[in-house]
């Protein structure tokens, strides 16, 4: 086993990066720890004077229907729009792309990608043109007499619809590089084996990107938990809190109805699901085949 | 989306830390510069333009001292959170600030606003001009006074004449009970499909406008009549006329008498479409507040020339018809100090230009608000951009006000729950009980009693 290097060699050059984490991630989580068990609001005397309240906010969270409600919905909206939608979509455009011709690389990469690059509330408000009532879509459906309010009749849908075509670029991405990885020889030994594209897929490439797999999913996993502006902007966690997630319960308790503590409490269950998905990640990852 | 977040604030922190180690010019706590916290969004474009026009009278009034302009770009259910985050630190909090009326309490027991009694009583528009009723508006509980009126409001109906010929209903309209206004929408229903029968603010995106332009007009109708019981010192919840203001609501769905679910729940209608609607002949009638011209006005969000010759006003009846026959509420905008300004003394003088007898009525014009002055209150301007101004000012003498407690933005946000929950097809009772639990959690179980 290697000896670690001493303290002096390693902490110089981290010293910066420790100083701004601790700064700006662990700072603001460990004041979220503490907000979390007082009554602090964002006016009235609990704003000036906030009074240390124990569990009650935990136990208010836990007894909470509209936390388990809120729990739920994020479970389902990470699972459907980023483990299924962004991941697999992802992957079925860089296979798809791979060894194509530039010009169609060219177009289908700049088409997909913009999406990603837009920013978030300018991509939201570009959906919400396409799916509102008077919008593109219905527009076509109309012809057929299909329209309806998406955004009223599916709303679920909708938000996990525009999370796949906003993120689906960065898993596309992410694919590509993993792919062009995937030594050529191995690929084409199974074909003078005899196996079709489906099984190279499945039993050359995949095993080969696999650890990039897991952490692409990690990747979009933390990022969806915490989508906000996405879904604030297309439904605001209505119609009847069909959409109400975990980020934007926590928003509605701590900035409109003032409750800051309660609010953190609800942050520190989402920071929970978070690492409960990261931890089957890397636990996936440890695994051999 | 965190790790984005977080990359940003990194991105940006290191940019801005140098800034601030320099003494940056925009903190509160900075002498020569006051910095001035205001909405401004295409709905709203009124106070910007105004506050420019003020900036430049005060800084040629007060060399040496800049005004710093810092609209604050959201929707009105946003601009709340958004001006009380900036003013939990120090470094971020406004100087001067446009607080809705409804809130001064909650912020002054926050210790965000500074009393301003002493700068009152010197000022002589302010002993003489104001009218004592509207300068409640800036009253805490504590006695100080925290705020400067702008303008106030009132509460009713606006029905379009033309929809209401039609649907043989006379246009000198005046309802008497809940159910005049409710037969009403259904004689157009009927005889008018393509209109929509009656707007009034409900869903999630209506906020405070649902609690008090729906709910609260509603509830302050039935024998109930209170949300905030003074002479006991408690709130009413849960109370039979809270469900029966749920249950108007929920009859007005069920009928489709009003916008759908989808309509009200949609985050852009109300502030865009909504007005543009009415300006089209689309909609019936509209319980709402008197301010509406601005956005039928020139430069308002729907500008509709005709709207003085096809528009009529009514007065909101009681449940049943019972005394006193009709109900209103006011409520009003603010100017405020800031309780950390680096530069008191500059902010009240900013808030006497602001609201001297020319720039308030001003503004009053602007935003068809009602006058809170007595000199502005005979400004011919008022009444000629906008006809309806002495209906909406003769409403003033029945009016009520919302409980000017620091627990009631809470309370408003439980009814908005309530609410949002019956324009989905939640039921009214289950909606009001738990509205009765939700108020007992936030201002505690010995400050409520039932109703």
């Amino acid at each position: 086993m290697r000896r670690s290097p001493r303290v002096g060699v390693w902490l110089p050059p981290l010293a910066p990066s420790i100083f701004l984490l601790g700064l700006f991630v662990a700072g603001p989580i460990l004041w979220c720890f503490y907000a979390s068990f007082t009554n602090s609001a964002l006016s009235g005397i609990a704003a000036r004077r906030p009074k240390f309240v124990g569990l009650d906010n935990f136990t208010t969270a836990f007894t909470s229907p509209d936390v388990a409600a809120s729990l739920w919905l994020t479970v389902v909206f990470v699972v459907l729009s980023a483990v299924v939608g962004q991941n697999s979509l992802g992957m079925l455009l860089a296979v798809f792309l791979q060894h194509r011709g530039k010009l169609l690389r060219g177009i289908v990469g700049t088409v997909v990608v913009a999406a990603w690059v837009l920013p978030e509330v300018v991509a939201a408000f570009a959906i919400y043109a396409f799916l509102n009532a008077q919008g593109t879509l219905n527009e076509v459906l109309g012809w057929f007499g299909l329209s309806q309010n998406w955004l009223y009749t599916a709303p679920m849908m909708a938000v996990v619809l525009a999370n796949i075509w906003r993120g689906t670029a960065f898993s596309m991405l992410v694919y590509q590089a993993a792919l062009s990885e995937v030594p050529s020889d191995l690929v084409e030994a199974a074909q003078v084996d005899g196996a079709g594209p489906v099984r190279r897929f499945w039993h050359v490439v995949l095993p080969v990107i696999r650890r990039t797999v897991v952490t692409n999913l990690m990747l979009i996993t933390l990022q969806t938990l915490g989508v906000f502006g996405l879904i604030y902007v297309l439904t605001a966690g209505g119609p009847d809190n069909k959409t109400r997630t975990l980020p934007l319960l926590m928003y509605e308790q701590a900035f409109k109805f003032g409750q800051i503590g309660y609010g953190t409490a609800i942050a520190l269950v989402l920071l929970v699901l978070g690492a409960v998905f990261s931890l089957v990640y890397i636990r996936s990852l440890k695994a051999e085949v | 989306m965190r790790a984005r977040t977080i990359a940003a604030g990194l991105a940006v922190a290191a940019l801005t830390l140098p800034l601030a180690a320099c003494g940056g010019g925009d903190s509160a706590g900075d002498a020569r510069t006051i910095k001035i916290v205001y909405r401004n969004y295409s709905d709203f474009p009124q106070m910007d333009t105004f506050m420019k026009d003020v900036k430049k009278q005060f800084e040629s009034a007060n060399p040496g001292i800049t005004a710093q302009l810092t609209p604050v770009s959201s929707l009105d259910s946003d601009y709340l959170a958004k001006v009380q985050l900036m003013q939990r630190s120090p470094s971020t909090a406004p100087d001067v600030l446009f607080e809705d009326s409804f809130n001064v309490n909650a912020d002054a027991a926050a210790g965000y606003l500074l009393p301003i009694d002493d700068y009152l009583t010197k000022w002589s528009d302010w002993n003489s001009q104001f009218i004592p009723a509207t300068k409640q508006a800036g009253k805490a509980t504590d006695g100080k006074t925290y705020a400067v009126p702008m303008g106030t409001d009132t509460r009713g109906l606006w029905f379009n004449k033309d929809i209401f010929q039609k649907a043989g209903l006379p246009t000198d309209w005046q309802p008497k009970t809940w159910n005049d206004v409710l037969d009403a929408a259904r004689k157009i229903k009927a005889t008018q499909p393509g209109v929509q029968p009656m707007y009034l603010p409900l869903g999630k995106p209506a906020a405070e406008a649902m609690s008090m332009q729906t709910l609260e007009m509603l509830l302050y109708g039935t024998p109930t009549k209170d949300l905030y019981d003074e002479k006991a010192g408690k709130w009413v919840a849960p109370s039979k006329g809270f469900e029966d203001a749920l249950g108007y609501v929920q009859t007005v769905m069920k009928e489709n008498l009003a916008q759908t679910p989808a309509q009200a729940e949609d985050t852009q209608w109300a502030q865009t479409q909504m007005p543009l609607l009415m300006s089209q002949g689309k909609i019936g009638f509209m319980m709402d507040g008197g301010w509406y011209a601005r956005y039928w006005n020139a430069g308002g969000v729907a500008p509709w020339p005709d709207w003085t010759k096809t528009l009529g006003t009514a007065k909101f009846p009681t449940q049943n018809g019972q005394a006193p026959g009709n109900v209103t509420l006011s409520g009003g905008w603010t100017l405020a100090v800031g309780a950390s300004s680096g530069n008191p003394d500059a902010s009240m003088k900013f808030i006497q230009t602001a609201l001297n007898k020319e720039n308030s009525a001003a503004i009053d014009v602007a935003c068809s608000w009602l006058p809170v002055r007595d000199d502005v209150k005979a400004d011919p301007r008022l009444a000629e951009k906008d006809p309806t101004v002495p209906f909406w000012s003769s409403l003033v003498s029945f009016t009520r006000y919302r409980p000017t407690l620091q627990e009631y933005p809470q309370v408003s946000n439980a009814m908005d729950v309530a609410g949002d929950s019956v324009v989905n097809g939640g039921d009214p009772a289950k909606a009001a009980a738990q509205f009765a639990q939700d108020v007992s959690k936030a201002v505690g179980a010995d400050k409520v009693k039932t109703g």
